[in-house]
Order: structure tokens, then C-alpha cells, then sequence
């Protein structure tokens, strides 16, 4: 059966079940591997990516709803890797082992196109679904500041 | 600095593996060189000028391969932006590539620094010969040699076919500190780019030609065998291409493949959805009724009992019959797992000439070479173990069990292999944190003050993954934090109390220091409310006046984690310093709020000083809240301040996680949790407002800095907690106490 949807500005046409997570579509089958799979349930937002510009845990998203719908993933997020996000990202030196920072951007930018200027509890609402083992969340925090444009 | 991936193993992947930072530093319009000459084995000088730096060692988020560019790039005077940095396979020939312990540094420092040295040298050397001058009249700067006197120079690149020529020596001198050009220098991470952008590459992202992806389903209880299955369901399942019986658990497991049924499809969602539709009748086995509240019990029983004499100073006993008053207590810590964000995941695939290629996220590629050589029966120099980045690390991946699980079903199969573990996989089935029990008492002068402490430690020992007789802490675990007690005591003893293992034990970041630092420095803030003293003050008294420890002269042994005391001593002078500067950071003694509390605790692990204050509170919920803390590390020498900074704040969540919420409990010899639902760990809404680190200044050799923030951190909260509603808690996770 074939699920047709738009990944990153692209055309896909895939061959697979219709309730395959969307994340093993985007991964295995579309081979876009920057999206993570840590927990399968929707509990830790590795997963995280754009449907039609909203945040969903693609590892609990059937790919049959994307059927027809525009996915952005970690790769479609900049064409040079230059959203602000991403920017702020790399000027504080964010990651550490870098895992679970593409669902990190994901959902820092999801918030940023709602709330331009979030309060420290409105990042700490919006991001309070993606884990990070390494602890990277002070340094998150300021970032998303910093991409905000606001003082931190 | 641009950095490129593998040495070797020209497969389609290497395209993707190769992450060239386009965007960082290099030189415009570079010619490829056609050229080039190794003078060691970490450095590959090549003739259109770039140098090409070799790291050894796994990236698992601490930096490494940033820092140790850093220091072979500083000795070798190369322009950091001519360096390509090159992942290293795993091979012997190489120092020790087990990146575990915080050892990268501490252990290799002068390893890294003769490499850039070295190769410096036969520049230098290269350089003199083609010009007929002595090498002593030459001096290396910023990748190029010059002649003084002569006003010659000559680029690194175009040294290459000279120095092919020139013998490297085998140690060379170093640069005084004052020279440092990059050591010291808070480089941004090499990797920044690819974390930002999605291109970095981890090992289940590795895709080969014809690859099946497989999922195992092991026995819920470690040790345990299957006993008949039924795959009709699995094959069923589109996508699914075979299941296959994994070879049975071994005794003592060691990295060995622990048995179970593999389902091996096209895709990782039918492997999982295969898996989840086999019926398998399982023997649970020797650990098939493992409980943990009766084990708690039982390890609880023993440390309050009798164990085996370790430390012995002065005379215990007679301290505590002759003792105004005594002090006592247990102190509980469950079992924990790493959970690092990327649970274990590895790609082998068996070349026609019987090779072997695994992509993995291994912390020891050569420990993994050997597995997969001897599993397969090949020559360990048909194994080549690419390392890939580590999503997280913290002790798990240095076995090498789902590499072994790979390179089986590659065998099997005739196929590349993924194998990957699921969350659940990883916390049902990983080399757990043993859970443990500490019996400590005190006796007391009539003023309140300790004049004796016996601390007995109770838990399954790391030595029973590898023996399977292993009934009693090892000696090498008890120096993680309880042989190098460094407090004033009279009279001390330490003793082990033995414990079977039931589940397979292994090490998480800082070991032994987790559950040792949360009592000890739980129970030293309890003698000193006993003595009506403030807590940090306490701390000073107890460590000062500053000396030098050698638990030896109490009969212990000790190991010093790899170190002459010469070298790295317990010097309770370094202690008390940082235990001073955190006590300065966190204005330590100010009023607080109502309600609020400041805790304190120092603990020494892997050579380096941590000190930390915690500020908590509990809201109008009753929930415990971590407003802020503070640490100060001093780990020596130091590379680079700001993977340092960012090694502490992270140690600091990973430290909350451990107080608040990391418990592992078992029923019919499985662990009972599963995912960062029932096993949830810290997250953003829970992160305090700051953590504040400092690095003490130090020209001492270097330390760890990986692992030692971690132990002081619960045991800072715990007594903070104290210090804000005079309730003491003795056991892990608060999550127990209702306070989460």
C-alpha cells in the first residue's frame, strides 16, 4: 500500500503498512536518520518532528495520518543548518552527546513560531517532553533565549 | 577543523559517515593530497598541508573528540584550522580505547601530548635535514618549521616527503604549560554542526545494502533460557524475513550473548511488531525468583550484622563501648540503569573473505574486536569495529553483548545486521547499578563530636558478571568511595558484607562512589546536627588540617584508581578548598526563604575534588523542588573549560535523577519498569534556575572529570532537605518518600 506525503519539501511514495510509526517511514524507509527513536511511546520527544507545522512524537504517529500532509524533520529545518534555533544551538555548545537534540529543535522551534518571547516557564512547559540523559536543559533554556532575541 | 570518519571499510555508508563541517574553518579551494606520512599513530601529516588527528576514543557527549585534538594539535604546533579529525577503528595498536572510568585524560594526557611532540619532532627534523642545518637551530610554529638564523621556513605539507626520511623518536619533550596555545581554551565541540543539523551519525542510523533489522526478545529473568517457542505469528507479520534462537545464556554472562529469540525483517517497526507476536515458554532459571523488597531485606540484614574486615584504624569497638552516645543508620540505594537517549545498537556485516565490519556505539572497540573475533573464530585483524557517536554512554556500552548479538546474526544470516534495542531492552535487560545496603554507626564524645565510625557495606559485586562464584564486594569497589574515607575519624573500620547477584551488575557513571558518597556524606551531615554544627564547618574540622591520606596505613588496600598517591593524593587540603569555594558560591549561612533549605556534600572519585551545595524546597504540593545548585570541581589540569562546565551541569541533572526518581525493582526475577514512564528521570520542568560551576585553578596532573560530579549531588539534596524540615532520609529515590 502506498502512503503519499511531503517530507521536507519532497515527494515520498511509501510502500509500507499503515500503521507504521511515522518515524520508521522517515527512517527506514525515507532514510532520513536525523529523527531518533529513544522510547517508542511518546515519552521522551527524540522523535519529534513538523506535521503541517505542528510538534508530534512521530514514534506513536501512524504514517497513514501524514497521508497527504507536509513533514519537516531535523534535516528540512534549514537548507545551510542556519535557523536561528539551530544558531543559538551551536553558540552555546547545547549538545553533549547530541542524541536527542534534533527533537529538541524540533519542539524549541515549534514554540519560538507560537510564542515568539517565552517565559522561562513557558520553555519549561513546551520542552518538559524532551529528555536529555546528558542534562543539557540549563544550557536549552538559554539558547531558546537567545534565539528568542530576548536576554537571558 | 574539519573533521572526516573512517579509516578503512569503503562501503556506501562511508559517504554518509564522512561528516564534513563545511561550515567550520578549512582553507578555501584545498588541493587532496597525494602524499602523506604518519610519524605515530595518532597523526597523519599530509602534502597539501592538512593534518589529520586521530581520536582513539568514544564520543559520548564529555568532548573528547575536541579535547584531544586540542592537546595534540597545541605539541604538534598545527594550525587548528588544518586539522581533519579521524575516528579510530578499534586496534591495539593504540592506548587503551576503553572510555570508561574518566580515564581519557587523566591516564593518556602525556600519551597525547608525545603524539603531537613526537610528530613535531620529526618535522623539525625533516625540515633541518633538507636545509643542512642542525634540528636544534629549528623551531615549529603555528604548521610551519623555520630557520632562524636563515630566515627559512616550510609549511607541514611540504615537509611530508623529507620527513618520510626522518626515524620519530620515541618520546619528545613538552611544552611548558605557559605555552599552551589550546590547551586551556574553551573550543566549541567539533560535532556542533552535525548535532544541530541531524548529519550526525549514530549506530542505528547506519544503513547497509540488503540489511535486516532484528529485534531480540530475552528471557524476563537474567539467566534464563527458552524453553519452546512458537513463530508462526512473528512470520506472519509483513516485513518479517526470519526468527531465529539466539545461542543460550552463559555463567558468568560476561559480554556474552544472553540468549533469546530474534526476529530479523526489512524494516525495525516489523521486527518489533514480529516480536511482540512470538509466544515463547521461558525457564526463568537460577534468578527466577529474584524480589527485590525481600533482597532489600536481606542486604539490609546483612550490613547491620557482621562483615568483612577492609579498613581498620584505631580500635571501633572500644570507641563505641567507651562513647558517651552513639549514631547509627542504614542507608538504601536501589537498582539503577543508564538509560542513556540512545539505547544499544550495532550493524555487523560478514565480507565474502569472512571479515568483519561492525558499526557500533562501543565506549571499547577493542574489547569488542576480541569479542567478535573469537564469537566468529577469525583473526582479531579481520575485525574492524567502527566506532560511531554515542548517544549517551555512562558505563552501558562499554560491554559489548549487542555488538556480539550483531556479529552472531550477521554469521547466521548471511546478511548485514542491525540489531536494536528497544527502551524497554534497556531497562529490562541492561548491566544494572547494584542496588545496595550501608550500616554505619558512630560513637560520640559527650560534646557531640564522632570519635569512631564503622561503615559496612552491603551489595552484589561487578566481579559476578565476570565470576560466577563472585559473593562479595570486590576490594577495587570499595575504594569507589568508602576505603578512601577522608574525614578526621579516631577510630574507623570498614567492613564488606556479602551479597549473591541476581541480576547482571555492571557499572554506571562514578561506580560505587553513587551509593558510598549518599551515605557517607548523608551520615557525616547527620554527626554533625548531632553536634550542634554547622554542616560545612563540620566538613572543614573533619577534613582539616590538610593531609595526605593512604588508606594502607589503616591495613586496607587501595588502589588509588590506577595511581600513585605520589601522583594523585586523597589530600584532604584539596577537599576542603572546594568545599570552601562552594560554600562561598552558594552564600552559604544566608537567610533563606521559609520553607528552604541548603545542603552540603564533597566527595573524591577517579583523582578529582566535587564539592556541591544544593538550595531545595518543598511547594504548597508537598513536592520536593531543586531550586539551584552549585559545584566546584577540581580535576587538575584541565583541557578544555567549557566540556568541564558542561560535564558538571550535566552530572548535576544526572545526580537529581538518581535522588529523585531512579529506581529498578524486580518481581519473578524481572525488572518490573520498562520506559521513562515507570523509570522516569529528570526533566526540564524539574531542571533548577541555575546549576553553577567552578573550576578550581590547578597545575596538578590531571583527574577525571566525567564521572565525579555526579556522587555528591543526591546526598546535597538529601541534606539540604534536612536543613529545610529536619526530616532525615536514608534511602533512594525520594520518589518514595512522596516527594516527586
Amino acid at each position: 500500500m502506498a502512503i503519499e506525503l511531503s517530507i521536507n519539501g519532497q515527494a515520498h511514495s511509501l510502500d509500507v503498512e499503515p500503521d507504521m510509526p511515522l518515524l520508521w517511514a522517515i527512517r527506514d524507509v525515507a532514510g532520513l536518520t536525523g529523527t531518533k527513536y529513544s522510547c517508542g511511546k511518546a515519552l521522551c520527544g527524540s522523535c519529534t518532528v513538523h506535521v503541517d507545522g505542528q510538534p508530534m512524537r512521530s514514534c506513536v504517529v501512524p504514517v497513514s495520518s501524514a497521508a497527504g500532509r507536509e513533514v519537516t524533520t531535523i534535516e528540512g529545518l534549514s537548507a545551510e543548518g542556519d535557523h536561528p534555533v539551530q544558531v543559538a544551538w551551536r553558540e552555546l555548545n547545547v549538545p553533549q552527546c547530541g542524541y536527542c537534540q534534533s527533537g529538541q529543535i524540533m519542539s524549541a522551534v515549534a514554540l519560538l513560531e507560537r510564542n515568539p518571547k517565552p517565559s522561562d516557564e513557558d520553555i519549561d512547559q513546551a520542552m518538559s517532553g524532551n529528555i536529555c540523559r546528558c542534562g543539557t536543559y540549563t544550557r536549552i533554556r538559554a539558547a531558546i533565549h537567545k534565539a528568542a532575541g530576548a536576554d537571558s | 577543523m574539519k573533521q572526516t570518519g573512517l579509516a578503512g571499510g569503503g562501503l556506501v555508508f562511508a559517504l554518509t559517515f564522512t561528516t564534513a563541517c563545511q561550515k567550520q574553518a578549512g582553507p578555501p579551494g584545498i588541493a587532496p593530497a597525494t602524499a602523506s606520512v604518519s610519524p605515530n599513530v595518532y597523526v597523519n601529516i599530509k602534502n597539501n598541508g592538512m593534518v589529520e588527528i586521530v581520536c582513539h576514543r568514544s564520543e559520548m557527549g564529555q568532548g573528547i573528540r575536541t579535547s584531544l585534538p586540542q592537546i595534540i594539535a597545541d605539541e604538534l604546533e598545527a594550525d587548528w584550522d588544518r586539522i581533519e579529525l579521524i575516528q579510530a577503528l578499534g586496534d591495539t595498536k593504540y592506548a587503551s580505547q576503553n572510555t570508561d572510568g574518566s580515564t581519557s585524560i587523566r591516564n593518556q594526557f602525556d600519551i597525547l601530548r608525545n603524539a603531537g611532540a613526537t610528530a613535531r619532532e620529526t618535522l623539525i627534523a625533516a625540515a633541518a635535514a633538507s636545509w643542512g642545518v642542525p634540528a636544534t637551530e629549528c623551531v615549529a610554529r603555528k604548521h610551519e618549521v623555520h630557520h632562524e638564523a636563515s630566515g627559512r621556513s616550510a609549511g607541514y605539507g611540504e615537509l611530508v616527503e623529507a620527513a618520510t626520511d626522518i626515524e620519530t623518536p620515541e618520546q619528545a619533550e613538552f611544552k611548558g604549560r605557559d605555552d599552551w596555545q589550546y590547551i586551556g581554551k574553551p573550543f566549541d565541540t567539533i560535532d556542533g554542526f552535525d548535532f544541530s543539523t541531524g548529519k550526525a551519525v549514530y549506530a542505528a542510523d547506519v544503513m547497509l545494502p540488503g540489511m535486516l533489522y532484528a529485534s531480540i526478545e530475552r528471557c524476563p529473568a537474567f539467566g534464563g533460557t527458552v524453553k519452546a517457542f512458537d513463530d508462526a505469528g512473528a512470520r506472519a507479520v509483513a516485513g518479517v524475513v526470519d526468527v531465529i534462537k539466539m545461542p543460550e545464556p552463559t555463567n558468568p554472562p560476561v559480554f556474552n550473548i544472553q540468549g533469546g529469540v530474534a526476529v530479523l525483517a526489512t524494516n525495525t517497526w516489523s521486527a518489533l511488531k514480529g516480536r511482540s507476536a512470538l509466544e515463547i515458554d521461558w525457564d526463568r532459571g537460577r534468578n527466577g525468583e529474584h524480589e527485590s523488597v525481600a533482597y532489600r531485606k536481606a542486604l539490609e540484614d546483612a550490613a547491620g550484622t557482621s562483615g568483612e574486615l577492609r579498613l581498620d584504624r584505631g580500635d571501633v569497638d572500644a570507641a563505641i563501648a567507651d562513647a558517651a552516645s552513639t549514631h547509627e543508620g542504614v542507608y538504601y540505594a536501589p537498582y539503577i540503569a543508564q538509560a542513556p537517549m540512545e539505547p544499544p545498537a550495532a550493524v555487523a556485516q560478514i565480507g565474502e573473505d569472512g571479515s568483519c565490519d561492525v558499526w557500533a556505539c562501543t565506549q571499547d572497540p577493542q574489547t569488542a574486536q576480541a569479542n567478535v573475533a573469537g564469537l566468529l573464530g577469525i583473526d582479531k585483524t579481520n575485525v574492524r569495529i567502527h566506532v560511531t557517536l554515542l548517544g549517551g554512554g555512562f558505563g552501558r556500552k562499554s560491554k559489548c553483548d549487542f555488538i556480539n548479538e550483531a556479529a552472531w546474526l550477521a554469521k547466521e544470516t548471511g546478511k548485514p545486521v542491525q540489531v536494536s534495542w528497544t527502551r524497554e531492552d534497556d531497562i529490562r535487560h541492561g548491566y544494572f547499578h547494584a542496588v545496595s545496603a550501608q550500616y554505619f554507626k558512630a560513637s560520640l564524645d559527650a560534646d557531640g563530636r564522632a570519635t569512631g565510625l564503622l561503615h559496612r557495606s552491603c551489595f552484589p559485586s561487578i566481579m559476578s558478571t565476570f565470576n560466577p562464584a563472585a559473593a562479595s564486594p570486590a576490594p577495587m569497589e570499595l575504594e569507589l568511595g568508602a576505603t578512601d574515607n577522608p574525614y578526621g575519624f579516631e577510630n574507623l573500620r570498614l567492613e564488606a558484607a556479602n551479597a549473591t547477584a541476581h541480576l547482571r551488575i555492571g557499572w554506571l557513571r562514578s561506580v560505587c562512589n553513587v551509593f558510598h558518597a549518599f551515605g557517607v556524606s548523608g551520615f557525616v551531615d547527620e554527626l554533625a546536627h548531632r553536634a550542634g554544627t554547622d554542616p560545612k564547618d563540620y566538613l572543614l574540622q573533619m577534613l582539616l588540617p590538610a593531609r595526605k591520606i593512604n588508606p594502607a596505613d589503616d591495613g586496607a588496600q587501595y588502589g588509588n584508581y590506577g595511581h600513585p598517591l605520589e601522583v594523585h593524593p586523597i589530600d584532604t587540603g584539596r577537599m576542603a578548598a572546594v568545599v570552601e569555594k562552594v560554600a562561598e558560591m552558594s552564600g552559604w549561612g544566608r537567610e533563606l526563604p521559609d520553607g528552604r533549605g541548603l545542603g552540603i556534600a564533597v566527595h573524591r572519585s577517579f583523582a578529582s575534588y566535587v564539592a556541591a551545595v544544593a538550595e531545595v524546597g518543598v511547594d504548597a504540593r508537598g513536592k520536593l523542588v531543586v531550586h539551584e545548585l552549585w559545584t566546584a570541581i577540581d580535576a587538575g589540569t584541565t583541557i578544555n573549560p567549557d566540556r568541564v562546565k558542561s560535564q558538571m551541569e550535566g552530572a548535576g541533572i544526572f545526580g537529581m535523577s538518581i535522588a529523585l526518581h531512579g529506581e529498578l525493582t524486580t518481581k519473578d526475577g524481572a525488572v518490573v519498569e520498562g520506559n521513562f514512564d515507570s523509570y522516569p528521570v529528570v526533566r526540564m520542568s524539574e531542571t533548577p534556575s541555575a546549576i553553577n560551576v567552578h573550576i578550581m585553578d590547578s597545575d596538578a596532573p590531571p583527574g577525571g572529570v566525567g564521572e565525579p560530579g555526579v556522587p555528591p549531588v543526591a546526598p546535597a539534596i538529601v541534606n539540604a532537605y534536612f536543613a529545610a524540615t529536619g526530616k532525615r532520609i536514608r534511602e533512594l529515590p525520594l520518589r518514595n518518600a512522596g516527594l516527586t
